[in-house]
This record gives structure tokens, C-alpha cells and sequence, in this order.
């Protein structure tokens, strides 16, 4: 019997579609207190070493992101979810 | 008779005082913020060393201030590439606060009021190289900058200066902290530049 799993090389196609979005038109949901709203109202402290986007609801972060000078680090681990309008 | 000549030996002023590669020379002392200010009441204030074997070790604000105290003078280098140079502390060693700390461990996974976190290696905590300081300039630390009590270890980037400190979990593994999981470097020496992941 075979496990019925592609390779991550099926993600391309859909991923593509959603990277190419302004995420700040999404609406995420907090993953400790479960207040969902816009990305674009989530509170961001941008004087710091990464971006780091917190919850207006319970100041927990939601998002993060760090530039290095040849990658992009993205840390969604905050967010349950992020709706995307397409 | 001898006439003292300043300048007219060693290496010329204009070339400054040396520091770690990338670097530029501030004179104020940026605030950066990952999130907002914890206030901790004073009286409820504590912190903690918890070993590998779950034994607690704590102060309370008052425990720290009837320890014996230093007051060093060091360089401070941010990774966003600022440093500043013969900054003043008192604080006490943590080879004071570890003195009765019995540990295998490795490893120090420093947490903070408001969940701040950040790695390093026990050893570089120890013989003289970090404290929890609590004045600088010879004033309270203010809040902005870590008050009413933060980590300094100034031979690494400054991120690993935990502002609001709040205990120190001693670990036999490496736990990555809050920068070091997003893209930044585990160790963080800034003579050896090692700003992310992989330098
Ligand atoms: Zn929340």
C-alpha cells in the first residue's frame, strides 16, 4: 500500500498564487487568543532586529519576519490562519 | 627636561577606537523593541535559575540588592550594527547568582517579562563575562532599556542582553530564542560577525 502523498513540488502552484497577494489585505486569527482582524491592524514594533507583528487583542506575536541579506525568514506560528480575498 | 608629547608615539587618534566588523560608532543608545514595555511591580518582581533537574533557584528584588554588586565598563555591539563604547553598569555577576547552583547543563535558555527569549552557551554566562544589571550610567535602568533588570553579556550581540530578565532554564541541549528561531545566528560573536543563520 502506498501513502497517498505528493512532493512539496505540488505547492508551487497554489503558493505562487498566494505569495503573489498583499498579505496586508488578509484577515489572520490570533493563535493565543483567537481574535481574528486585518494583518493590517495588527500592531507592528518595526525598531528591532525582524518585524515583529503582535495581536491588538492580547499583544502576542503573530507574525514575524526577518531579511538577511540573501534570505527572507517568515514566522506565522502566531496566526491559526490568514484569510486571503482572491 | 622631558616634554611629553601626546600623539607623537603609537598608532594616530583618527583611527579610532577598533571595533567588530560591519560596526559603526553611536553616542546615544538606540532603544529597539520587539513588543511593548512589561512594568513588573517591584514586590512581585523575582527571578529565577531552574536547573536541568527542575530545581528552582530564586530572588526576589531584595535578594538581588543584598548581593554583592559590579560595576562594569564594557563595549555593547547591536546587531543592527551600531556600537557604543565604555558603557557603565552595576550588576550582580552570575557567577555570583550560580554559586550555589548545582548543573550538568550546557546550555542557558534566558526567558523575560513578556516572553522575550534568547540562547547561549552556560559557559559564556560564567567567569566574569555576564551579570543582571540594574543601574547604568549610575542610574536605575530605565524600563526602555530592560529596567528593572536585564542580562548583559557584552562579548555577544546584544540581543542576548535579554531586556526585563526573568529567569534562566538550564538546559543540556541548545533551544533556540526569539530571534535565533527567525533567522539569526545561535551564538552571536560580533568579532566573527556571525549576525544569521549559517554565518
Ligand atoms: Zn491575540
Amino acid at each position: 500500500m502506498t501513502d497517498p502523498h505528493l512532493d512539496g513540488n505540488a505547492l508551487a502552484g497554489p503558493l505562487r498564487e498566494i505569495f503573489a497577494v498583499d498579505v496586508t489585505a488578509a484577515t489572520s486569527r490570533c493563535a493565543a487568543c483567537g481574535l481574528s482582524g486585518a494583518v493590517a491592524a495588527l500592531h507592528v514594533y518595526p525598531n528591532a532586529p525582524g518585524m515583529v507583528a503582535r495581536c491588538p487583542g492580547c499583544e502576542e506575536v503573530v507574525l514575524r519576519m526577518v531579511r538577511t541579506p540573501d534570505a527572507a525568514w517568515l514566522d506565522l506560528r502566531g496566526a491559526v490562519s490568514l484569510r486571503i480575498p482572491m | 627636561m622631558g616634554i611629553v608629547t601626546p600623539g607623537f608615539r603609537g598608532r594616530p587618534r583618527s583611527s579610532g577606537p577598533e571595533l567588530p566588523p560591519g560596526q559603526y560608532l553611536t553616542e546615544d543608545f538606540p532603544v529597539l523593541s520587539a513588543g511593548p514595555t512589561p512594568r513588573v511591580p517591584m514586590d512581585r518582581w523575582e527571578f529565577v535559575i531552574t536547573t536541568e533537574t527542575s530545581r528552582e533557584h530564586r530572588w526576589t528584588w531584595d535578594d538581588l540588592m543584598a548581593l554583592p554588586s559590579e560595576t562594569p565598563t564594557v563595549d555593547i555591539h547591536c546587531v543592527t550594527k551600531w556600537s557604543k563604547l565604555g558603557t557603565t553598569w552595576q550588576g550582580v555577576s552570575l557567577d555570583t547568582l550560580m554559586s550555589d547552583v548545582d548543573t550538568a547543563a550546557d546550555y542557558a535558555f534566558v526567558h523575560s517579562y513578556g516572553g522575550y527569549t534568547t540562547n547561549l552557551p552556560l559557559a559564556d554566562l560564567l567567569d566574569g563575562q555576564a551579570w543582571v544589571a540594574f543601574k547604568f550610567d549610575g542610574e536605575d535602568l530605565h524600563p526602555e532599556h530592560g529596567g528593572p533588570a536585564r542580562l548583559l553579556v557584552p562579548h555577544l550581540y546584544f540581543w542576548k542582553s535579554a531586556k526585563w530578565v526573568r529567569g534562566i532554564q538550564l538546559r543540556f541541549d541548545d533551544e533556540p530564542g526569539f530571534w535565533e528561531t527567525a533567522g539569526y545566528h545561535d551564538y552571536g560573536d560580533p568579532w566573527r560577525e556571525q549576525r544569521y543563520q549559517g554565518d
